[in-house]
C-alpha cells in the first residue's frame, strides 16, 4: 500500500464508481470528495453503492466551480484525510472522476516505486511560458478575480478591466514563485505533508482564494518551496482547447491512447463503453518502466488547434468565412494569369503546357464562357463554365478552382476583353503571379484584318480596361507578384521574360529556353498603330512602334552564367 | 428584427389550429433527448430508412406534420412507437412550407431539449457520425456554449438517368444516390439575417446556370437548442434571433459543422415534379420553378465526370465541406 488516490467527483457517478472500484482492487485507498452542487440523494445513493469497499471514504464536501478556490479546498480536505487514515503511503495520486486507468496499477506502482522521492506535477513558470489559455497570464496573480467566470462573466470582465484602470496590484506572498500547470498530479507524501502543513498556510491560502484557477497553480506554486526532485509533467494525459476546456475522449481515440503509454487519461466520456471495456490494459510493448509517451496524441491535437487558429487557407466553407482581404493568401496555391501572351504567340497555352507540364487554363474569365483546360464543360469539383453562373461569384470561381486543383500549379489567360472583376484579387493575392505585356490586345485587333477605324471604338476600349487594371496592379495594396512590361519592350527580348516565366512556374525544373515560339507576323503592325492613331486614337500601351523599323525579334542567344571565379 | 421575430411567433400562433393531433406519445419525452421535427407528404419511399437511421444516431423522439398523404405515409407513421403524429389538410406553401406548423410544434415540445429540424429527405452526417451519437455532439456544443449547429445540404445524385435508378422503397436512397459535387459552392453573408448563404451544387450547375441568384439555398440550421422564443424564417436556412445564425467563423476553423445529404433525386422525384407543377406548393417563385420541375419531371442525368462518389464523414472533412472543428 504505497499508491493513495484523492479523487474529485461531480457527475457522471456511475463512471466514477467504476474509476473507483479499479483504484480499490488494485489495492489503492481512495478517499473521495463529492461535490456539494451534487444532491443528497445522489450523493447517499453513491456512499451506499460504495460501502462494501473498505478502504474507500468520504471527505468533508465543498462546492467545487470551475476557477474557483472550492477545487483547492476540496483536494486539502481529501488530501489531509487520507495521509491520517494511511500511514504507509509514499505516493498521493490525484485523479478525477471522469479519468480512466490506461495501464493497469500495478505497473503505476512499480513506475513510481523505481522514483520514491519524485513528485509528478506540471510546473512551469509564467514569465518564461506564455500561457495564453483564457487570455490572462501573469495578471491571474496580481489582480483579484472574486466573481465566477463562468456564472457572472460581465462582472469578472469588468472588475479586470477597473483594476487595471486603477492599476491595483496584488503583492506575491514572499518566498514562492508562481507556476502553472497541469492540474492532475502525482506528489509524494513528504512534499504534500510539507504544503499542507506549512506554518505559513493560512497566508498562502488567502493569497491563492483570490486568484484565478488556483488548481492551476497553487499545488504547482508550492510544490516548488518544498519538493526534493520535481519531474515537471503531469502523469495524467489531459488535452484542453485553446479556452481551456479539457477535450473529450471518445471511442474513437482507443488507438491512440493505447499507444500513448500514459497511466491515466481524462477526460473520458461517460457513454464511451468501448474505452471503459478495453482500459486498462497492458499493453505489449511496455512493461513498467516505459515512461509514457504521449507525443502522437499531442501531435494530432496539436494539428487540431493550428487548424482551428489558422484554419486552412485558400478554403470557404461553412464553418469558416474568413474576411477575404485580411487573409494572407486568399487561395490555396499558387497560380499565374497571364495577359497578352496568347495575343502575340498563337498556341501559347500548348507550348507552355509542352514547356512546363503545368495546368494552363485558357480565358477563365471570357465573356461568353470559362475555357478551361483541354475544353471541359465541367472542371473538378463540378465548376461549370457557365459565364453567368462564374460571374455571380468570380471571386469564389477563382478561389474554388485554386482550392480544387491545388496539387498542381494552375495558369490562366487573362486579358482586357475578359471579365475584370477580379481585378483586386489579382492585385492583393499573395499567391498570385501576374504577367502583363501591355497593349498585345492591338496585335490581335491588327490581325483580325479589320480597318482602323472600324476597330477604333473597340481599341479605345479595350486600351481603357487595360489601363484601369494596370493602375490597380500598381497600387500600394499590390501583394502579389506583378510584372508589367510593353508589347514592344517584351518584343525586343521575348526569351528573358518567357524564361522567367518557366522559372516561376517549374522553379528548379524549368529548362533552359533554346528555341522560341512561333510568333505572329508583325509586318504592318506599325503602321496599323500608325492608323489608329491618325483615327485620333492612340494607342500608348503597346509602346513605341516607329514606321519603317519593323520591330526585330531577337533569337535566343546563349546564356553565360556571370559567376565570380575561383581564381 | 424584435418584432420581425414577434411576429412570426403570431403568425405561428395564429395557425396553430391548422394541425389536428393524432397519436400522442409526446410522454415518452424525458429533459435530455434530442427530438425530431418533421412535415412530410407522401414519403413511403423515405421513411422507415429515415426513421431507422435517426434512431441510429440517437434521436429520442419524432414530432411529424402529415401534409395530406394518400400513400399510407399516417398509417405507417401512427404505427411507430416514437413518432407522435399530426396532421393538416392546410396549404403547405401558406404555412411557409410547413414552418408555422412545426414552429408550433417546436414552441410547445422544443423549449429546452436539442431540436432537429429536417425534412424526409435528408439524412444528416457530421464528424464522427459512425462512432458518437448526436447526444454526444450537443453535449459538445453545450460544453462549448454554442446553441445551434449548421450544415449544408449536400445534392446526392445517381450515376445516369434519374428514371433509370432502381430504389427499393424503404432501403438505404444512398445506395443508388451515391455521387455528388464537391467543391463549386459559393458563400456569402446574408444582409439582413447574418446567416452564411451558401449556393451551388448540381442544382445550380445543371439547372439554374442562367439566374444562380435564384438558385437553391443550401446552408441550413437544423439542429438547435430551441427556446420558445426562436423561430425559423425560410425552412430552416435562417433563424431569428440572429446570433443562432453565425454558426460559422471568420477567423478561425474552431466551429464543427455537418452536411445534409438531400436525397431528393429518387425516380419518385419526377411524379413528384409533375405534380408539382399543377399544385404549385413549393417553394417562392413558383413560375420560376415550373422549368426546373419540368426538367426534372423526364429524369434527366445529372452525372458528369468530375462527380465524387460518397465514402463517409471523413471524406466530407477532407474536402472542406464540413469541419471537425475543436471536436476533435
Amino acid at each position: 500500500m504505497t499508491l493513495g488516490v484523492v479523487m474529485l467527483v461531480h457527475a457522471a457517478l456511475g463512471r466514477a464508481e467504476q474509476a473507483i472500484r479499479h483504484w480499490a482492487d488494485a489495492g489503492c485507498p481512495v478517499v473521495v470528495h463529492v461535490d456539494l452542487n451534487v444532491g443528497r440523494a445522489a450523493y447517499d445513493g453513491f456512499v451506499a453503492a460504495l460501502s462494501d469497499l473498505k478502504d474507500v471514504s468520504f471527505s468533508q464536501r465543498f462546492r467545487c466551480e470551475w476557477g474557483m478556490w472550492g477545487l483547492i479546498a476540496a483536494s486539502q480536505a481529501a488530501s489531509t484525510q487520507l495521509l491520517a487514515q494511511f500511514r504507509d503511503l509514499r505516493h498521493v495520486y490525484l485523479a478525477s472522476g471522469a479519468c480512466l486507468p490506461l495501464r493497469p496499477v500495478t505497473e503505476l506502482r512499480a513506475y513510481l516505486d523505481a522514483r520514491p522521492d519524485t513528485d509528478f506535477i506540471e510546473s512551469v513558470t509564467t514569465s518564461d511560458v506564455p500561457w495564453t489559455i483564457g487570455g490572462l497570464d501573469s495578471e491571474r496573480f496580481t489582480l483579484r478575480f472574486p466573481f465566477s467566470w463562468k456564472r457572472q462573466r460581465r462582472l469578472f470582465d469588468g472588475f479586470v478591466q477597473l483594476q487595471r484602470l486603477l492599476g491595483s496590484k496584488r503583492r506575491v506572498p514572499e518566498g514562492i514563485v508562481p507556476h502553472l500547470g497541469s492540474q492532475w498530479w502525482c506528489l509524494t507524501r513528504q512534499t504534500l505533508t510539507a504544503i499542507l502543513q506549512d506554518p505559513r498556510r493560512p497566508a498562502f491560502d488567502a493569497y491563492f482564494r483570490r486568484v484565478w484557477i488556483p488548481d492551476e497553480c497553487y499545488y504547482q506554486t508550492l510544490a516548488r518551496r518544498h519538493a526534493r526532485r520535481i519531474e515537471s509533467r503531469s502523469l495524467t494525459l489531459a488535452k484542453f482547447d485553446y479556452q481551456g476546456k479539457p477535450h473529450i475522449f471518445y471511442d474513437d481515440h482507443a488507438a491512440l491512447l493505447a499507444r500513448s503509454g500514459c497511466f491515466v487519461a481524462r477526460k473520458i466520456w461517460p457513454k464511451a463503453d468501448r474505452l471503459y471495456a478495453r482500459f486498462p490494459a497492458r499493453s505489449p510493448g511496455f512493461d513498467a518502466q516505459n515512461d509514457p509517451n504521449p507525443s502522437r496524441i499531442d501531435r494530432i491535437f496539436a494539428q487540431a488547434v493550428d487548424r482551428r487558429t489558422n484554419g486552412r487557407p485558400g478554403l470557404y466553407m461553412q464553418s469558416r468565412f474568413p474576411f477575404m482581404d485580411r487573409e494572407n493568401g486568399f487561395t490555396a496555391a499558387q497560380y499565374s494569369v497571364l495577359q497578352g501572351f496568347d495575343d502575340v504567340i498563337p498556341g501559347f497555352a500548348d507550348w507552355l503546357t509542352r514547356q512546363t507540364g503545368v495546368v494552363v487554363h485558357g480565358h477563365l474569365f471570357a465573356p461568353d464562357k470559362a475555357y478551361f483546360v483541354g475544353g471541359a464543360v465541367v472542371y473538378r469539383g463540378g465548376l461549370s463554365d457557365q459565364a453567368r453562373l462564374r460571374d455571380y461569384n468570380s471571386k469564389m470561381f477563382l478561389t474554388n478552382l485554386i482550392w480544387n486543383g491545388r496539387d498542381q500549379h494552375q495558369c490562366f489567360q487573362f486579358g482586357p476583353a475578359d471579365n475584370q472583376q477580379i481585378r483586386w484579387m489579382l492585385t492583393k493575392d499573395v499567391q498570385a503571379s501576374v504577367w502583363v505585356v501591355t497593349g498585345a490586345w492591338a496585335l490581335s485587333l491588327f490581325r483580325s484584318g479589320r480597318s482602323a477605324s472600324d476597330v477604333r471604338a473597340e481599341a479605345a476600349r479595350l486600351q481603357q480596361v487595360e489601363n484601369k487594371l494596370l493602375s490597380t496592379l500598381r497600387s500600394p495594396d499590390a501583394r502579389s507578384r506583378r510584372r508589367i512590361i510593353t508589347l514592344a519592350d517584351f518584343l525586343e527580348e521575348p526569351v528573358e521574360v518567357l524564361q522567367s516565366i518557366l522559372d516561376d512556374m517549374a522553379g528548379h525544373r524549368a529548362v533552359a529556353l533554346t528555341q522560341l515560339p512561333d510568333m505572329v507576323d508583325l509586318t504592318g503592325f506599325a503602321q496599323f498603330l500608325q492608323d489608329l492613331k491618325n483615327q485620333g486614337m492612340h494607342a500608348y500601351l503597346p509602346g513605341d512602334f516607329s514606321v519603317g523599323h519593323p520591330p526585330k525579334i531577337s533569337r535566343p542567344r546563349l546564356h553565360k552564367p556571370y559567376v565570380i571565379g575561383g581564381k | 428584427m424584435r418584432w420581425k421575430r414577434r411576429r412570426f411567433l403570431y403568425r405561428v400562433w395564429r395557425k396553430r389550429r391548422q394541425i389536428t393531433l393524432l397519436h400522442d406519445r409526446t410522454r415518452q419525452i424525458d429533459a435530455t433527448m434530442v427530438l425530431c421535427f418533421a412535415t412530410v407528404r407522401n414519403e413511403m419511399a423515405r421513411l422507415p430508412f429515415f426513421l431507422d437511421y435517426y434512431r441510429m444516431l440517437g434521436v429520442g423522439h419524432f414530432l411529424i406534420v402529415d401534409n395530406a398523404s394518400d400513400d399510407g405515409t399516417t398509417d405507417f407513421l401512427a404505427g411507430q412507437p416514437d413518432v407522435s403524429l399530426w396532421t393538416t389538410p392546410h396549404s403547405y406553401r401558406l404555412s411557409r412550407f410547413g414552418m408555422d406548423w412545426l414552429g408550433w410544434l417546436l414552441w410547445q415540445y422544443g423549449h429546452g431539449h436539442w431540436c432537429l429540424t429536417v425534412d424526409a429527405d435528408e439524412l444528416l452526417t457530421y464528424p464522427h457520425a459512425d462512432s458518437r451519437s448526436l447526444t454526444d455532439l450537443t453535449q459538445h456544443l453545450d460544453q462549448q456554449g454554442v446553441a445551434s449547429f449548421g450544415a449544408i445540404m449536400l445534392e446526392m445524385y445517381p450515376k445516369g438517368p434519374i428514371a433509370q435508378v432502381h430504389h427499393d422503397p424503404g432501403t438505404d436512397p444512398l445506395q443508388s444516390l451515391c455521387w455528388f459535387d464537391a467543391a463549386n459552392y459559393r458563400e456569402r453573408v446574408h444582409p439582413v439575417y447574418q446567416n452564411l448563404w451558401v449556393q451551388g451544387g448540381v442544382r445550380d450547375r445543371v439547372f439554374f446556370a442562367d439566374q444562380p441568384q435564384r438558385a437553391p439555398t443550401l446552408s441550413k440550421v437544423p439542429l438547435v437548442r430551441w427556446q420558445w422564443r426562436h423561430v425559423y424564417v425560410s425552412s430552416t436556412h435562417q433563424m431569428l434571433p440572429r446570433r443562432l445564425n453565425h454558426v460559422f467563423d471568420r477567423q478561425h476553423d474552431q466551429r464543427v459543422t455537418g452536411v445534409l445529404l438531400h436525397t431528393k433525386f429518387l425516380p419518385d422525384i419526377m411524379p413528384k415534379s409533375a405534380e408539382e407543377i399543377s399544385r404549385r406548393q413549393h417553394f417562392e417563385n413558383s413560375d420560376l420553378y415550373t422549368a426546373y420541375h419540368q426538367t426534372l419531371a423526364k429524369g434527366p442525368d445529372l452525372w458528369c465526370d468530375t462527380s465524387c462518389r460518397y465514402k463517409g464523414w471523413a471524406q466530407l472533412t477532407a474536402l472542406g465541406l464540413m469541419s471537425r472543428g475543436d471536436w476533435v
